[in-house]
């Protein structure tokens, strides 16, 4: 269970881009979160791995207090936080294997990192993976041959590898073309069940998350202003997500509260 | 509605007003007089330009037929240049990879380590080899490991440089990717560090063995081994049909030089 209580993160001196966040994600659900570019969707994932430093808040991860870990308690809870990123951040130069086996960094020795001496067990289950998303032929092949939503399998392999206890994926789908897109979410939300791994989804496109995901989370200047199944999201509510810009937001500092 | 013409009623138009082309023709008479002044001031002995294709031919007649009686000396000699040059890019390369993760902005610990880089690739640039080699020959005396020494400090911020800029310029985003995996500072680094950066590691790594080819046939002058050695003994007795093998000897060096970093880089990159 993901549990995040008044979430507060402030960029230099400005309005902050949280402003006292709750959310709780329980069990093994699919969730999208939704809102225009600027509502900080972004920054409240890299706040849960702390690729983003909360200024304030708690986000509490299976028991573990996230906020306050430092060095190699901090890596080791990264372990169980797998993430998926727009632009698949792969290495492009290195194989698929090397990628795959990237996400099992935290678990290896150095020695075995840098010889690429992989533990068995790593190599069957990324053979499973690679399989089960249709990318195992590649296991050679460097990076940077494959397609969009080949790389973006990668990705997901690489964030599984993990054996994460959550994934969380930062518009996966924004660089694919529509029906690749559709295929990476469906994936996601098929591996979630699989897997019974509750996934967090970053995402633009409301049809998919409206299709693919059990909750709709609805963000605008920082605040989390819908949070329902999709069913729910009507005209109305759509309107309040998306209405205005997150500057114009921000120089009135979002007076009615919902 | 008046045209722009019409309404000022113009028909002549120039670039510069008087005011202006007497500013620049100033400017030009007194960059013409400065050259004037400085070529007056280095006390050129005019008898001596006149009279240089006339010493250029002499010099020619001198050299000519090249005298390959010492070629075997020569080329032995020619093979410590080689050598210099090779040993002391392994080693510049090998110490130039810490100095270039510490002047990275992106991968130094701190400022203090930052300056500490900055510093000395600034030093190592700063210096020309053939200082270095001055220098150097003091402290070893005169020979190979004078030179070695000299060229590899001189190759450190050369390298250092270029590799550090290089990852200052990597893809942030996979090491971003791999730090949320929970990987260590180090395995980040051999992971999405190290392979981005590595085509120019090579391409910068043969470049400078190319050049320290070329710096270590002079390095000789000084004392610091190799074939300049050689030269500077021929000038000095007046061996022109020898000083001419040696030339030649090193122009057809620094062609095969070219040509195997040519080759290199084809293959490697």
């Amino acid at each position: 269970m993901l549990k995040i209580t008044d979430l507060v993160k402030r960029y230099g001196a400005g309005d902050p881009v949280l402003k006292n966040l709750d959310l709780t994600i329980e069990g093994e659900s699919v969730v999208s979160i939704i809102g225009s570019s600027g509502a900080g969707k972004s920054t409240l994932l890299r706040c849960i791995n702390r690729l983003v430093e909360p200024t304030s808040g708690s986000i509490i991860l299976n028991g573990t207090e996230l906020t306050t870990l430092r060095g190699k308690n901090l890596r080791a809870a990264r372990r169980k936080i797998g993430m998926v990123f727009q632009g698949f951040n792969l290495v492009d130069r290195l194989t698929v294997m090397e990628n795959v086996q990237s996400g099992r960094l935290g678990y290896i020795s150095t020695w075995a990192a840098v010889s690429r001496r992989y533990p068995k067990a790593d190599i069957q289950r990324a053979f499973e993976l690679m399989e089960r998303v249709g990318i195992a032929q590649y296991a050679n092949s460097r990076a940077d041959q494959l397609s969009g939503g080949e790389r973006q399998r990668v990705g997901v392999v690489r964030a599984l590898m993990q054996q994460p206890e959550i994934l969380l994926a930062d518009e996966p789908t924004a660089s694919l073309d529509p029906k690749t897109s559709e295929q990476i979410m469906g994936l996601l939300r098929d591996l979630a069940r699989e897997l019974k791994l509750p996934v967090v989804i970053n995402i633009h496109n409301v049809t998919e998350a409206k299709e693919y995901t059990d909750r709709i989370v609805g963000m605008r200047y920082g605040r989390i202003i819908f949070d329902d199944e999709p069913a729910k999201l009507d005209g109305a509510e759509m309107d309040k997500i998306y209405a205005g810009s997150p500057h114009a937001d921000r120089a009135t500092q979002g007076a009615e509260t919902p | 509605m008046t045209s722009i013409s019409q309404q000022f009623g113009r028909d002549e138009w120039t670039r510069f007003t008087p005011r202006q082309k007497l500013t620049r023709w100033g400017t030009l008479a007194g960059c013409a007089l400065a050259i004037v002044w400085a070529l007056s001031s280095i006390e050129v002995i005019w008898a001596w330009v006149w009279g240089a294709p006339e010493q250029i031919g002499d010099l020619f007649g001198r050299m000519y037929p090249p005298d390959p009686t010492n070629l075997v000396t020569i080329l032995k000699v020619l093979w410590d240049t080689v050598n210099i040059a090779t040993f002391a890019t392994a080693f510049a390369v090998l110490l130039s990879l810490p100095v270039a993760y510490i002047s990275a902005q992106n991968t130094t610990p701190n400022r203090g380590t930052l300056w500490l880089g900055r510093l000395i690739l600034v030093t190592s640039r700063s210096v020309n080899t053939i200082i270095w080699a001055l220098l150097f020959v003091a402290i070893f005396g005169p020979g190979i490991v004078a030179g070695i020494i000299a060229i590899m400090f001189r190759s450190i911020g050369f390298i250092g440089k270029l590799l550090g800029e290089a990852i200052e310029e990597i893809d942030k985003r996979p090491v971003e990717a791999l730090e949320a995996t929970g990987a260590s500072r180090f395995k980040v680094i051999v992971y999405a560090i190290i392979p981005q950066v590595m085509p120019t590691f090579w391409a910068v790594a043969i470049l400078r063995w190319d050049i320290n080819l070329r710096e270590s046939t002079v390095l000789g002058l000084v004392g610091a081994g190799g074939i300049g050695i050689v030269l500077q003994g021929a000038i000095d007795t007046f061996n022109w049909p020898e000083v001419a093998t040696i030339l030649l000897a090193i122009i057809a060096l620094v062609i095969i030089g070219e040509v195997i970093s040519a080759f290199l880089r084809r293959r490697i990159l």
